[in-house]
């Protein structure tokens, strides 16, 4: 049978208020990808573990992400969570598919797929947007190119990604119960940047 | 018109505002203040005295004025603003206020923010010490904040001075441009360092559009607080002049030496023709000659016996009369002061000005605990060594703020050199002269005089803190700026004390006032706390839903639909339409909230068997057990139901309220005791949508949604799930009820949810499906005496209390909270338990939370001895009549018994009964 | 706003951490083997000492890992 239940995101229904935003600030929904929490078999110490297995290095196809980075594969991104924790997104694995090849013996892989909702925040005053309401230092030089950081924006928990070194690109992933907030928290703070 | 030509580098005179105070209407220019506008026009009252009623005028130049107080009305009502720091706009309207101000009572429509800002180097001050500091520290390549707290840079350069060579105001505009110039330096004026915290934390107020006036854009915030964190804070304040004490010192007419300059240079204003001069310093020196080379006719009282040469030179040229040894011991006047008194004199005058040194501002020092030392060449308090490492880290003062007076050695502590020594003539430390202290005022705002500090000390005060207390010195819009010192050395006088052993009193946050507003920010409104909503939240609007705030969520309480007798339906009457529609037919709830936990690895079943009461390590896979977990000390903290999905994968649900605390909770042990198993947890709460669908035909629901899976008792029994595949999309069902009826509950990732729960409801249609909300779940599921975590509970109940000792094992040799089970009060027959009241009169529905007595006619006189309270209590459309459950001390042994349940005036009667009250032999569960 | 150091994502400030008080508060091995003086002992007391303290915190708000951290409780600095 033809798939006729179709998908539904959080943010469904806000492109029309993200379109009224400024060229400086501007707000899209990004599409379902597919996303999945890796953890590494614990050492039993505590320590990091030295990189992802590499069943998550393959699908990434890329080396892993340091402590508050994210990596971006040709087939996979891998955002570092914590010290033996990724998160791996694919626009092109199906989440079952994706979960199963990165788990590793004795860790975990949990399609998370649904879990969290991805923001693209871009524009020139895209930092300055963020800084009213995140405590980190956004500054290129502290949070360059590459960066990821686990922290809170407004009053709702995100990941937080550079996609470039000037402040004008961002992905923010929130829990997809808080994705109204955000996306009402962003518009907000974009008001002062309308012309 | 106390305009004078030549002078007032701030005002623009081409550019005339129009402002009403107190009723009449005056003009003044662009670049002035309220205050300066006011003495322009002559207006040297402002108001009166909160206790006294004595008039009273402008003091200070700036924030530190204790006196003159307004209420502006437009173009925003706002209370107790000092009229020295309202930047005149066109159509400002502002009136004198004796002391207490009233709030706007429209709401305030205007915008505020925070932002946050990460620096090397925060310099507080745009004075020439911190101008200084910023240049040297953006030229290193650091990043650097400098804020202002006045509408233009230059601190107390008055545009007289010069700096390498040229004109002070030239220096400070192309250090401005070179600070601009560098995209790492944040140069921010009308910004007021207002608290300093741990680590370099800086919480500074910048107001961004009231001197806008009308042309304020809206989507501007008209105040912004800045969280400043800052490896180095550079406190370059400088510092406020200080008053000399004399008996009727309050009178309009009566400043500082410093303001009456400031004035002149900044606005333009010659605030009196004849003028008096009253020091023990060396500065009033310079404003008694440019206030005489003004046009004015000034005297000049010195109560040291020595001049300084250089201040006495500038005087003379300007023909001051300059009297040395003399002292002022009080004023004469009554609107307005008329004489200043000399011993038996008494010199004509339409300004005093009083001038007894400079206080360092500190107070950014002196909020992060940093030491404050007694400097006697000063007469006053500047910033110490730091007394060890946990004050004052990276924390450093310049200039004034640090008790370096003259302009070079500002420069020089500025630029992070040492200040050469200047000549000065020391300046006599003189608190007060002698007169009547209860008219000498120390604290004007306060009407608090010296009389009361020797009422405080006589009361047998010791400490500069309780006689800050006890007078209230030190404690008005204020913060005793002014004041504070001179409280502290008129203390230590009538102790008899050195000042140096007495100190002076704390500085806290924040440095000036803060409106509430710019505290909150954007967190007002739908902001205020963020609402959580699934993704089924428009379908649940649409369809007319009363939502409920579940922790941060928004769920649908109930949907009222139109009685057939017009209106529409009060929550009672579709509860009960709900609940019959649910026990009769088929019911649908948006179940998404629970959270959801998946716990992964080989020792998956062990740690959960730690975790729950009951044993998790038995489920085989494809089944379902509930489970309550404890915390250590035996009580319940959560419960829900646990899915195995392989032998090391189960799926933990837990409370809609317990999702993020239980799974801390778990992390905790996992992490800090039991590192050595290999599991891992994880979140998956907003991965699964979860649907009950509940009823004796949700078996036709189910069938007719999953046909590839067979819904028969048989093939799919109470308490099993299992994975299908409906139109190619996972999905997961599972039998568990948690209303007593037969029931699936249907899970799929969130990306479908709102498609299946539409299928769902269109194959429900048929058979009457009707989607309920959190009352009618409550409804249902307290008629089968489930309780629920946190309602019928409060961290004191037990698995055994609530009736549950069945779901406590015995086997496992420990989990956590087993040991606690056999603690002595445990083991208490009078706990209370969970149990059932029916009300004898069916209709009366009791409140939640009422009290518990034995059954009587009439109380007995308080104490009244209590037996519990009620935790739910509803309308049962299966029951025909009202019911609640009750904690009840030893209730379980009661069960049959009759009670009382105070209600208002009423004792309503009831009885105790067992808590399950619908089909307590669980015949409808399989359908 | 005191900031705090994760072992894993550096400093960040107080409001995302979680405190769990003292460390090195061992589980007992055997809880049955305890008088009930004893096991309220663990289950409700803790030192409280007015100076260095070993506490267990917890970055809930970013990588969710709990470390171990010295802090004077007299003036709130950790050790570093």
């Amino acid at each position: 049978m033809a798939e006729s239940l179709f998908r539904t995101g959080p943010l469904d229904g806000w492109a029309g208020r993200f379109a009224e935003l400024p060229d400086s600030v501007t707000i899209m929904a990004e599409p379902f990808h597919a996303m999945v929490d890796v953890r590494l078999a614990p050492d039993g110490t505590g320590r990091p573990a030295p990189g992802l297995p590499g069943s998550v290095a393959a699908a990434v196809g890329t080396t892993p992400p340091e402590p508050g980075t994210w990596t971006d594969g040709e087939q996979a991104a891998a955002i570092w969570l914590g010290p033996d924790e990724w998160l791996v997104t694919s626009p092109f694995t199906p989440p079952a598919e994706l979960e199963a090849a990165v788990r590793g013996p004795g860790g975990a892989a949990v399609d998370v797929s649904a879990q969290r909702t991805t923001i693209r925040l871009r524009g020139a005053h895209a930092r300055d947007v963020l800084e009213t309401g995140c405590a980190i230092d956004l500054h290129p030089r502290s949070f360059p190119a590459g960066a990821a950081a686990v922290t809170t924006l407004g009053q709702a928990g995100v990941v937080l990604l550079a996609l470039d070194g000037a402040g004008t690109d961002y992905r923010i992933l929130v829990r997809s119960s808080f994705a109204g907030y955000l996306a009402e928290w962003l518009i907000d703070a974009a008001t002062e940047f309308r012309t | 018109m106390s305009r004078v030509d030549g002078y007032g580098t701030r005002i623009d005179r081409s550019r005339t505002l129009r402002f009403t105070f107190d009723g009449r209407e005056y003009t003044g220019h662009a670049g002035d203040t309220l205050a300066s506008a006011l003495l322009a026009n002559g207006v040297h009252r402002v108001s009166t005295s909160v206790d006294l009623g004595r008039p009273r005028g402008i003091v200070a130049a700036w924030s530190e004025d204790p006196s003159g107080l307004v209420q502006v009305e437009e173009p925003f009502p706002e209370p107790m603003l000092p009229a020295t720091t309202i930047e005149l706009t066109d159509g400002l309207v502002a009136r004198g206020l004796p002391g207490r101000g009233r709030l706007a009572e429209v709401p305030d429509t205007a915008r505020y923010d925070r932002k946050h800002t990460h620096c090397d180097v925060l310099v507080v001050g745009a004075g020439p010490a911190g101008l200084l500091a910023a240049r040297t520290a953006a030229r290193r390549g650091e990043r650097v904040v400098l804020v202002d707290d006045r509408p233009a840079a230059g601190g107390s350069l008055l545009g007289t001075e010069r700096i390498c060579g040229r004109a002070a105001l030239e220096f400070v505009a192309d250090t401005l441009v070179e600070l601009h110039a560098n995209p790492d330096v944040v140069h921010l004026q009308r910004t007021t360092a207002f608290g300093h915290y741990d680590d370099g934390f800086v919480l500074a107020l910048e107001r961004r559009t009231d001197h806008l006036g009308a042309d304020a854009p809206r989507n501007v915030s008209r105040q912004r607080v800045h969280r400043i964190r800052a490896a180095r804070v550079v406190v370059a304040t400088g510092a406020h002049e200080r008053p000399i004490v004399v008996e009727d010192n309050d009178r309009p007419g009566i400043m500082l030496a410093g303001a009456a300059r400031d004035l002149l240079h900044r606005h333009g204003v010659l605030a009196g023709r004849e003028i008096v001069v009253f020091t023990s310093d060396d500065a009033a020196y310079d404003a008694a000659a440019d206030l005489a080379k003004a046009g004015a006719r000034v005297t000049l009282l010195d109560a040291r016996d020595g001049v300084p040469a250089a201040g006495a030179r500038r005087c003379a040229e300007q023909g001051v009369t300059v009297r040395t040894g003399a002292v002022v011991t009080g004023t004469r006047g009554t609107e307005h002061v008329t004489h200043a008194v000399v011993g038996g004199e008494e010199l004509p005058c339409d300004l005093l000005l009083l001038s007894g040194g400079w206080n360092p501002v500190a107070h950014l020092v002196s909020h992060i605990r940093g030491t404050l030392a007694y400097d006697p060449a000063l007469g006053a308090f500047r910033p110490g060594e730091p007394a060890d490492d946990t004050a004052g880290d990276g924390v450093t003062a310049v200039g004034a703020a640090n008790g370096t007076l003259d302009l070079a050695g500002c420069l020089a502590e500025g630029a992070g050199e040492r200040a050469q020594p200047v000549e000065r003539t020391p300046t006599k430390v003189l608190w007060r002269t002698d007169g009547d202290p209860t008219r000498q005022f120390v604290d004007l705002q306060r009407d608090a005089t010296v009389a009361d500090i020797a009422r405080a000390v006589g009361a047998g005060m010791r400490s500069v803190e309780h006689v800050k207390r006890y007078t209230t010195i030190g404690t008005a819009h204020d913060q005793g700026k002014t004041s504070g010192v001179i409280a502290s050395g008129i203390t230590a006088e009538l102790l008899g004390v050195p000042i140096e052993s007495l100190g002076t009193t704390t500085f806290r946050p924040p440095y000036t006032p803060v409106a509430f507003a710019a505290l909150a920010g954007r967190e007002r409104g739908r902001l205020f706390d963020p609402a959580r909503t699934t993704v089924l939240h428009p379908w649940h609007e649409d369809a007319g839903a009363v939502f409920e705030d579940v922790g941060q969520w928004k769920r649908p309480r109930y949907y009222p639909r139109p009685r057939e007798t017009g209106g529409i339906e009060d929550m009672d009457a579709a509860v009960l339409r709900e609940c019959a529609a649910v026990r009769g037919g088929v019911g649908i709830l948006d179940g998404s909230t629970l959270g959801k936990i998946d716990v992964q690895g080989p020792d998956a079943g062990a740690f959960l068997d730690m975790i729950y009461t009951n044993v998790m390590s038995g489920l085989k896979p494809g089944k379902v057990r509930y489970g309550v977990m404890c915390g250590l000390d035996g009580m319940v903290i959560d419960d829900g139901t646990v899915l195995r999905i392989d032998p090391e994968r189960f799926c933990v649900y837990t409370t809609t309220g317990g999702a993020a605390p239980i799974l801390d909770h778990m992390e905790e042990w996992l992490q800090t005791e039991w590192p050595h198993l290999r599991v891992h947890l994880t979140s998956v709460t907003e991965q699964w949508a979860t649907f009950p669908v509940v009823g004796p035909r949700s078996r036709d629901v189910i069938g007719a949604f999953a046909p590839d899976v067979d819904v028969s008792v048989e093939a799919f029994p109470f308490m099993s799930w299992l994975d299908t595949h409906v139109d190619g999309i996972p999905v997961r069902l599972a039998r568990i009820s948690f209303s007593g009826e037969l029931a699936w509950e249907v899970s799929v990732d969130g990306w479908h949810a709102r498609a299946v729960w539409e299928r769902l409801v269109a194959l429900g249609g048929q058979y009457g499906i009707t989607p309920y909300g959190t009352e009618t779940m409550h409804v249902l599921r307290a008629e089968k005496g489930y309780p629920i975590i946190g309602q019928d509970t409060d961290g004191t109940v037990t698995p055994q209390d609530l009736g549950m000792a069945w779901a406590v094992s015995r086997k496992k040799p420990d989990f956590l909270g087993k040991r606690s089970f056999s603690r002595s009060s445990n083991l208490d027959p009078l706990r209370k338990q969970l149990v059932g009241l029916l009300p004898l009169d069916p209709d009366l529905k009791l409140p939640e939370g009422a009290q518990v007595v034995e059954l009587t006619d009439a109380l007995p006189p308080p104490p009244v001895p209590m037996l519990g309270h009620v935790t739910s209590s509803y309308r049962s459309a299966a029951l025909g009549r009202t019911f609640a459950l009750a904690l009840v001390k030893g209730g379980h042994a009661r069960i049959g018994e009759r009670l009382t349940v105070p209600v208002g005036g009423a004792l309503v009667p009831v009885e105790v009964t067992g808590s399950v009250l619908v089909d307590p032999e669980g015949t409808r569960r399989d359908g | 706003m005191q900031l705090i150091d994760c072992p894993w994502c550096g400093p960040r400030e107080e409001v995302e951490f979680h405190y769990g008080g003292e460390a090195g508060v061992a589980y007992p091995a055997d809880p049955a083997a305890l008088s009930d003086e004893e096991w309220a002992r663990f289950v409700f007391h803790r030192a409280n000492p007015k100076g260095p303290l070993a506490e267990r915190w917890s970055h809930s708000a970013g990588c969710r890992r709990w470390f171990t951290a010295v802090r004077d409780t007299a003036t709130h600095r950790f050790r570093r």
